[in-house]
């Protein structure tokens, strides 16, 4: 169990605003952090990791103080046992993807826990080679193994996939899920993606401007934005998509999605289309005949 | 060849000393001044930098003054550590490692502001001390910086003359090294013996940069 109440002023390009998150996360839960570039994601991830510290509130992990303001406590990120991805993915240029793996052991670690999670990440053709040799791919899953070489209790993942290509990021997703099943650790994730939120998270936190605007699972967060259509769909199934291109056809809308990495032309009502433009987040929801198309908050 | 060899002598014993003690004291420093957010940090960047401005004889001029037994650090100096530093080695060593300081500091400091800080963090997360991440990460990261840093003291302490001149005289194996020596001959116009040591000045410090680069390019192709 973590308890968090932190706030933090922070300056972003759209002025001053506070970070105030108030949250409890489970042991073993998979949360997603959704928003906006700037909206404060990385900044909680960092203040959990000790790299940052919040100006007041406190932060409780099981039951230790990690960090309290009126009592003066910041615990040291260096016994905070928190794994954290960093989006260069941090791998040490000057030692072999080995040595990095080995160099995250805790004193006193069994040694073969390297051999282990090379194996279980599919690294054995690459670890006597230097990161820059790496691909995107391969660095990221080398990141996780080092991270979970030091044996932490909780994985902290800042935008990991956003640098990959579709399939690579796809098959690191799985990756992901099966290392956090496997070692049951409380995981948070920072992502701009929505099919990446839904397949991996329990949770969802929408923060805006410093505050959850929204949480709930994937399903009730992303289709939150429905009800303020007025309409009440209840969708068959549903994607989440981009807007690429919207065009005139007579009296309805062709509107081009990206969905996945798969691209659709679907028709739109003149109503759905007014409140669409090039680059919006939609939800593309299929029910028996027509598509609906709704915007969603992001 | 009847050449006296102890000025060359002289001059690496020098030249090596300080470049020793340069790091120690250097490679800490140029740590600190790359991450600390201390206010007088443009005043300590810009008195690290003077040596390289200012005429080495404005340097010797108060560093003389310094070592003089009549001055308050002179008098604690030799007081309290036994070291008597105007006219002697001890001395050439102290001058040459304030007027190299830069020399090694800049190099090593801006290598260390060009590491991503996500590898400080990175090891912090991993429960790795300061010290570990310096000496296993951040050190080792910096090779070409420290290289550079460290020939280009090396050769600029053998290059030292202004200084040498204000607070070391000219005292065989004590204060004469090379650049003096060849300014000694040339007064009493024994150009043959002026020659050799500006030969061997010459052919070293070309060799040592030269080395410098074929090794920096070596490492650079090497990332590519």
């Amino acid at each position: 169990m973590i308890e968090i109440d932190i706030s933090k002023k922070l300056f972003s390009a759209q002025g001053e605003f506070t970070l105030d998150l108030e949250l409890n996360i489970a042991q073993g839960e998979f949360i997603s952090l959704f928003g906006q570039s700037g909206a404060g994601k990385t900044t909680l991830l960092r203040c959990l990791a000790g790299l940052e510290q919040p100006d007041s509130g406190f932060i409780k992990v099981r039951g230790v103080t990690w960090f309290d303001s009126k009592a003066g406590i910041m615990l040291k990120t260096q016994y905070r046992h928190a794994g954290y991805m960093f989006q260069d993915y941090a791998l040490f240029p000057n030692m072999s993807i080995r040595a990095n793996l080995e160099f995250a052991l805790r004193p006193g670690a069994r040694r073969e826990r390297v051999s282990e999670l090379i194996e279980l990440m599919g690294l054995g053709d690459l670890q006597q080679r230097k990161p820059d040799t790496l691909s995107g791919g391969q660095k990221q899953r080398v990141a996780l193994a080092r991270a979970l070489a030091a044996e932490p209790d909780m994985l902290l993942l800042d935008e990991p996939f956003s640098a990959l290509d579709h399939a690579t990021r796809v098959r690191l997703q799985d990756e992901v899920m099966r290392m956090q099943r496997h070692f049951g650790l409380t995981t948070l994730m920072v992502s701009h993606d929505i099919s990446e939120v839904y397949k991996l998270s329990q949770r969802v936190l929408v923060i805006e401007q410093g505050r959850i605007a929204k949480q709930g699972t994937p399903a009730e967060v992303f289709k939150a934005g429905q009800s303020s259509s007025k309409k009440s769909t209840s969708g068959k199934f549903s994607f989440a998509g981009e807007v690429l291109d919207i065009e005139t056809a007579d009296v309805v809308f062709a509107v081009t999605l990206l969905v996945g990495n798969q691209i659709v032309r679907v028709i739109a009502t003149p109503d759905e289309a007014k409140n669409l433009q090039q680059g919006d987040r939609v939800m593309l929801m299929s029910k028996a005949f027509n598509p609906v198309l709704v915007a969603v908050a992001t | 060849m009847g050449y006296d060899l102890q000025p060359l002598f002289l001059t690496f014993k020098l030249a090596a000393v300080t470049t020793l003690i340069l790091c120690l004291i250097g490679i800490p420093f140029a740590y600190w001044m790359a991450y600390t957010k201390v206010r007088i940090k443009p005043v300590l960047e810009t008195l690290v930098s003077m040596p390289l401005v200012l005429p080495p004889s404005v340097l010797g001029f108060y560093l003389l003054l310094a070592f003089s037994p009549q001055s308050a650090f002179g008098h604690f100096v030799e007081t309290y550590i036994g070291l008597k530093l105007a006219f002697s080695f001890a001395g050439l060593v102290v001058a040459s490692v304030v007027f190299s300081f830069p020399f090694l500091v800049h190099p090593v400091q801006s290598g260390f502001q060009a590491l991503p800080r996500s590898l400080t963090e990175a090891a912090c997360t991993l429960g790795k001390s300061r010290w570990q991440t310096f000496v296993h990460v951040l050190l080792p990261n910096i090779k070409p910086s420290l290289l550079a840093g460290v020939v280009l003291s090396f050769a600029h302490t053998i290059g030292e003359f202004g200084v040498v001149m204000m607070i070391g005289g000219n005292l065989p194996g004590e204060t004469k090294v090379a650049a003096i020596a060849i300014y000694d001959e040339v007064e009493s116009l024994n150009y043959a013996a002026a020659n050799f040591y500006a030969l061997v000045l010459f052919s070293v410090c070309f060799i040592i940069l030269l080395t410098v680069y074929l090794l920096n390019r070596k490492m650079l192709m090497k990332v590519a």
